[in-house]
Formats: structure tokens, sequence, C-alpha cells
């Protein structure tokens, strides 16, 4: 499976659309993390339990559009766009769409 | 009592939070130089003329930076008088360059970085306790071409 962010894939043609395809998730970190987040606050710096959070959420979100993909036969996304929010505090949801295509 | 805290806070805020700064710039302007080599854009198809592309790949980084208790207090400050509040701008362009860093730390054997896209946002808006942090994501798309192929951009 193919995943770009442009509009074509370099070196190959695409032969059918087959429509958009996306996934999203939601995610929390449990309470422990969140404290540890607060302190870290305090002090500024990487939180690093949230970005684990989101390169996590962001991997879901992926493989259940790639998973949407298959399902259509496409073998290629194009032009994937990521879209965060926060839903609630502590929480994220991540969106992921693009277009699923046949490439040769 | 509460005014002891604060004071604390503030002095853990203000001395950690340069040293980290410091740290953090210091390493990303090294890492940056490393990885010059490597052509990146915001173009949707490859600069100058590449070689065959044998492969094409999503990669993205991204990264959650929080500013410290002793800026977010000057930052409340500065709101009242208004004007350019430079702690939040160090802390964007620290979270903005580290993540661009990590995109392309997770692809060292790319060709050509295209159609890189930055977005921005903030995970704890909404929050009672305001947390100050951002989340940066860049992402892109890596091409790769055949390593015996010398030319790499014209």
């Amino acid at each position: 499976m193919f995943l770009t962010n442009t509009e074509e894939i370099p070196g190959k043609t695409i032969q059918v659309c087959k429509g958009v395809v996306s996934g999203s998730t939601v995610r929390a970190k449990h309470a422990g993390r969140d404290i540890m987040a607060s302190i870290k606050n305090i002090f500024g710096g990487e939180l690093v339990a949230y970005t684990e959070l989101l390169s996590e959420s962001r991997d879901e979100a992926i493989s259940r559009m790639k998973q949407e993909a298959q399902e259509m036969g496409a073998n290629a996304i194009v032009n994937v766009r990521f879209s965060t929010s926060s839903v609630a505090a502590g929480a994220a949801e991540i969106y992921v769409y693009g277009t699923a295509v046949v490439v040769k | 009592m509460e005014l002891i805290v604060f004071i604390t806070l503030l002095a853990l805020g203000y001395f950690f939070g340069i040293l980290a700064e410091k740290k953090h710039f210091k390493s990303i302007n090294k890492r940056e130089k490393l990885h010059l080599r490597l052509p990146t854009t915001s173009l949707k198809r490859p600069l100058g003329t590449l070689p065959p592309v044998t492969e094409s790949s999503l990669v993205s980084g991204n990264v959650v930076i929080s500013v410290d208790y002793c800026k977010r207090i000057l930052a409340g400050l500065r709101n009242i008088f208004g004007g350019q509040v430079s702690a939040y701008e160090t802390l964007v362009d620290r979270a903005r360059r580290e993540a661009i860093l990590r995109m392309k730390e997770s692809c060292p054997n790319a060709t050509q970085l295209i159609n890189l896209r930055i977005e921005t946002s903030s995970i704890s808006k909404g929050a009672k306790q305001q947390i100050g942090s951002v989340e940066v994501l860049a992402y892109g798309t890596a091409l790769y071409c055949r390593p015996d192929d010398s030319v790499y951009f014209t």
C-alpha cells in the first residue's frame, strides 16, 4: 500500500479512482501520565507522554484508513491529510483522510 | 504560604526553562546542519530533474512541547499590554523545527522530501487548568531514487 500526500505518485500512474477513505481515533492517556505532564509543565520542555499518545493514535488512524482502502480494492492512497482536534482535556482526536486509487 | 509556592514555581520555571530551551536550540541547530543535504520543499512536484523514483512513502514527525511556568506568567502579563509575546514565539519555533527534524530523521535514505505540510494544534484546549503546550505535526512525501544515480537534483 502506497501512501503519499501528493496528488500523484511519482513514477506511477493512477488508473482507477476508488473514492475518499478516512480513519479516525480518539485517545487519552491515563491520569498518571496527565499528572506527570502537569509537573513537566512547570519546567517546560517536551511532554513525551503526549507525543507518544499522538503518534500512537496517528498510526491507529492510518491503519484504519488503509483497511478501508484495502476493502475497496485500492493499492494506494494519495493526497493524505491529517487533522487534530481536542474533544476533551487530555484526549485527542486524530482524523486522517485521503483518496484511494489503483496505481500501476 | 501561597506566595512562597508561587515564587518557588516561578524561579524553578525560570531556571529550568532557560536551561532546557538553550539545550534544545543547540541540539536543533546541530541536527539541522546534519540534515541540510536532504532537499525539502512544500511543492507538489519534485524539484529539478530526478532520476526515476523507485519508492515513495508518507513520512511524519510530531512533538508536544510545553512552556514553563515563568514564561506563562510573563505571557499573561504581556496579554494586558499587548505586543509581541516572545515566550510563545520561541515555543512554536522550537516545536516546528523539532517536528521537521524528526520527520527527516525517519527517512535518512530519501533523495527528496516534497509536499511538506505543518499542522499546529493544542491538545489541552478546553481544560480547566490551561496547559500552555503546542502539538506540531509535520508530514510529507519522501521520494527514494536508485542509489547509483549520483545526480540528485540539478
